[in-house]
């Protein structure tokens, strides 16, 4: 995830280069979105105004779809971001007592950072990988058939 | 094709990528190289061959059928000497037959039957020679030179096919309606916005088979009249997004996508939009919203997509299983398809069993197969020896059914009177210790979470029934919630804008209706028949089987428990937080739950 902080003229000069490689239709929007959320870590102001000169659409227009999807994040990220899966097959196979150990180890509730900008924890929608839950997903790795005692060395293996 | 003389599957599982799966591919590949054997031995990327959990990265290689886990790139060197220099086996990596199964998808069972499932796992998804080999676009071969665009159409609907994304409504009536459609721009869009927790069918299908997919999504265009089709795939199946890319630039190069299809006048492409983690997107106009480019929020119909769809141009919206059964619908013809099913639902179905199921994983089933079948016969009945008590089916819309259901016929039709829904495919399965109130809570609180909030029954009426949910759970039912739950489950249900909203009271209705001594337990009684809700339990040490052992006291996280070492333990009710560490760690059983 992206941690280094961006300065304003490389945030413009980035949703540019995103923006010409994806084009300027309404359509675009989203696919652009998910792009600034990729490399910059979140979608910040700036790149809301940059988006808005670009594709001719009121900031608010960006706002309001930047804010509707889970995926797209307004907020900065911590350097990891945790994500558990809440769905009914991990549920029944022990994802509750996961949560709350999880919740307990991290000391965040779902869609809080923690202090130190280490962990950002979200609770998320059904992976797919039910064959394995409950599941958890660390930036892009999965840990699957989690009990409530691995979370330790789970969470201990990122720096 | 080039005939080579063994083939090597490598599971590029998620689980099985993150553990060097791709660097075992590069080594094996380098080393087959330098021992002069790349002409000969040939690697093929696949899906889940074992569990990756415990076996991956792990391989096959065929014809032998050897499988080989737990390997790194670290062993190849060695592997290549031993088995493809030597012939020997290298039997410290081999797998015991037993642990090589495939927990989301093993070898068909005897009830099952795949039309749909057909080529997973069985060919190289990320080469479209393989599907080729299989039969692959000879159907859009035989549409685009024997068969008129209303032929297609007549075909689809003799077959009966119907929508697989749960509603059911027939395929070929909704071709039909989007050709009829006035207007010269047409497109065609896959639903693979597989959002249902629990619901990995369509993962699959477009991980092992993509091109299934992109077949018939060419089928149904040349059946409408478009040149243009998305495929809309939730953000959270990277692979799937990844593989399905990759697909269809193997199919524009070989002339199967783009400009004159086959030497036709026929032409089409299309192009991937992914989510980005919003469960209502699945639903039809919301989704189509989403391809524009704005909040993915649902809209009144009519006017239906084969009207007006995506840019307010007439669209064919259908499932990636649906799109899957088209091909050979179209092959081996419509007699063939309507064979197999009931009267009003024919074919096959794809479900993913999940929960206290012994065998979880996806099968694929003709309707008309009895929930029992699937279950006990497929599934292999309750885990942990335990009682049945329930069948979730339909995802969070769904409804809870019990034992005394466990007959009816699977299909559209039966599911719906029962209270239940066919919905996409799901199915979780729950044993006697599952509370029926804990789930129609947590259901409403998934439902709750992903309502996007555009209409107020939806917005504010699965705020309410939440809140009623939560109370009865907490040990703070009363007299009357029951006759509220169900004017509220009824009010939303009629006044919802979407599918989501009328889908959301039916985990309530079905809980309540098959499973209301449980609810009655938890109001007058203020007790939770399967000792699931923390408020409405508690903890107590038995004097018998305690040996007053200390472990419990040492690891109760509030020091509610107290007691002398080889003398009884006691729990202090008034500061233990139930969380059953103590139920957990004693190895007497002396700790009861009440």
């Amino acid at each position: 995830m992206a941690e280094q902080k961006f300065a304003e003229n490389e945030v413009v000069e980035l949703v540019t280069k995103i923006v010409t490689s994806i084009g300027t239709t309404r359509g675009d929007l989203i696919p652009i979105l998910q792009k600034v959320t990729n490399e910059l870590g979140y979608i910040s102001q700036e790149a809301i105004q940059q988006i808005s000169v670009l594709l001719k659409l009121p900031t608010k227009e960006i706002t309001s779809v930047a804010t509707f999807y889970r995926m797209l994040s307004t907020k900065p990220h911590g350097r990891h971001i945790v994500q558990f899966c809440e769905s009914a097959p991990c549920h029944i196979a022990g994802g509750r007592e996961v949560l709350s150990a999880l919740k307990e180890a991290l000391q965040l509730e779902p869609g809080e950072t923690s202090a130190d900008n280490k962990w950002t924890f979200y609770t998320t929608s059904c992976l797919g990988i039910c064959g394995v839950g409950p599941v958890i997903l660390i930036d892009t790795e999965i840990h699957g058939n989690v009990t409530p005692d691995q979370i330790p060395s789970i969470l201990g293996r990122y720096e | 094709m080039a005939f080579y003389r063994s083939t090597v599957l490598v599971s590029v599982d998620p689980v099985c990528v993150e553990k060097g799966a791709y660097e075992l591919i590069d080594t094996l590949n380098d080393e087959l190289i330098k021992q002069g054997l790349i002409d000969e031995v040939r690697i093929l990327e696949t899906t889940r061959l074992g569990d990756p959990q415990k076996l991956g990265p792990d391989i096959i290689v065929y014809p032998e059928g050897t499988h080989y886990t737990n390997l790194t790139y670290y062993d190849i060197p060695r592997l290549v000497e031993e088995h493809f220099i030597k012939g020997r086996i290298l039997k410290q990596y081999a797998a015991k037959m037993q642990d090589a199964i495939d927990e989301e998808l093993s070898a068909p069972k005897s009830k099952e039957v795949r039309v749909v499932l057909r080529n997973v796992g069985v060919i190289d998804p990320r080469n479209i020679e393989d599907y080729i080999a299989n039969d692959g676009y000879q159907a859009l071969g035989k549409v685009l030179t024997e068969m008129s665009p209303e032929d297609v159409i007549q075909e689809i609907l003799d077959a009966k096919l119907r929508g697989r994304g749960g509603a059911g409504f027939p395929t070929g009536l909704k071709w039909r309606f989007a050709r009829q459609a006035a207007g010269d721009i047409k497109y065609i869009i896959c639903n693979a916005d597989e959002g249902d927790p629990g619901a990995f069918m369509n993962r699959r299908v477009l991980e092992g088979d993509p091109h299934s997919v992109i077949e018939g999504m060419i089928i149904a265009a040349y059946a409408i009249g478009s040149r243009q089709g998305y495929i809309y795939c939730r953000a959270e199946y990277p692979i799937a997004v990844s593989t399905m890319n990759l697909a269809m630039k193997q199919a524009r190069a070989l002339g199967l996508l783009g400009k004159n299809i086959l030497g036709t006048d026929f032409s089409f492409d299309l192009e991937m939009r992914m989510g980005a983690g919003a469960f209502v997107c699945g639903e039809e106009t919301a989704l189509m919203a989403s391809i524009e480019g704005s909040r993915g929020e649902p809209r009144t119909r009519p006017p239906f997509p084969a009207q007006k769809g995506l840019w307010g141009k007439p669209t064919n919206i259908n499932n990636v299983e649906t799109y899957a059964n088209v091909p050979p619908i179209i092959l081996r013809g419509a007699e063939w398809y309507s064979s197999m099913g009931t009267e009003k639902s024919k074919g096959t179905k794809t479900f993913a069993l999940a929960g206290d199921v012994k065998h979880t994983g996806l099968i694929e089933v003709p309707f008309g197969i009895t929930l029992r079948e699937i279950i006990f016969d497929i599934g292999g009945g309750i885990k942990n020896d335990k009682k049945f008590k329930a069948v979730q089916t339909g995802g969070p819309m769904g409804g809870c059914l019990p034992e005394h259901l466990l007959d009816l016929p699977v299909d559209y039709e039966t599911l719906g009177q029962a209270g239940s829904i066919m919905g996409s495919g799901g199915m979780i399965v729950m044993d006697e210790g599952t509370c029926m109130v804990d789930i129609a809570r947590f259901f409403l609180e998934f439902i709750q979470d992903e309502s996007c909030g555009k209409c107020a029954p939806c917005r504010l009426g699965t705020h309410r029934l939440l809140e009623i949910l939560e109370g009865i759970c907490n040990g703070q039912g009363k007299e009357g919630d029951i006759e509220e739950l169900q004017d509220l489950c009824e009010q939303i249900r009629k006044n919802s804008l979407c599918g989501l909203g009328q889908g959301a009271p039916n985990p309530v209705i079905s809980t309540l209706e098959h499973f209301m001594d449980e609810y009655k337990a938890h109001i007058e009684e203020k007790r939770c028949p399967a000792k699931v809700c923390r408020n409405l339990i508690k903890y107590e040490i038995q004097d018998g089987p305690c040996t007053g052992c200390t472990v419990c006291a040492r690891n109760c996280p509030v020091s509610a428990i107290t007691g002398e070492r080889k003398q009884t333990h006691v729990i202090n009710q008034d500061i233990c937080i139930k969380c059953g560490i103590c139920y957990q760690v004693c190895q007497f059983e002396a700790i009861k739950v009440i």
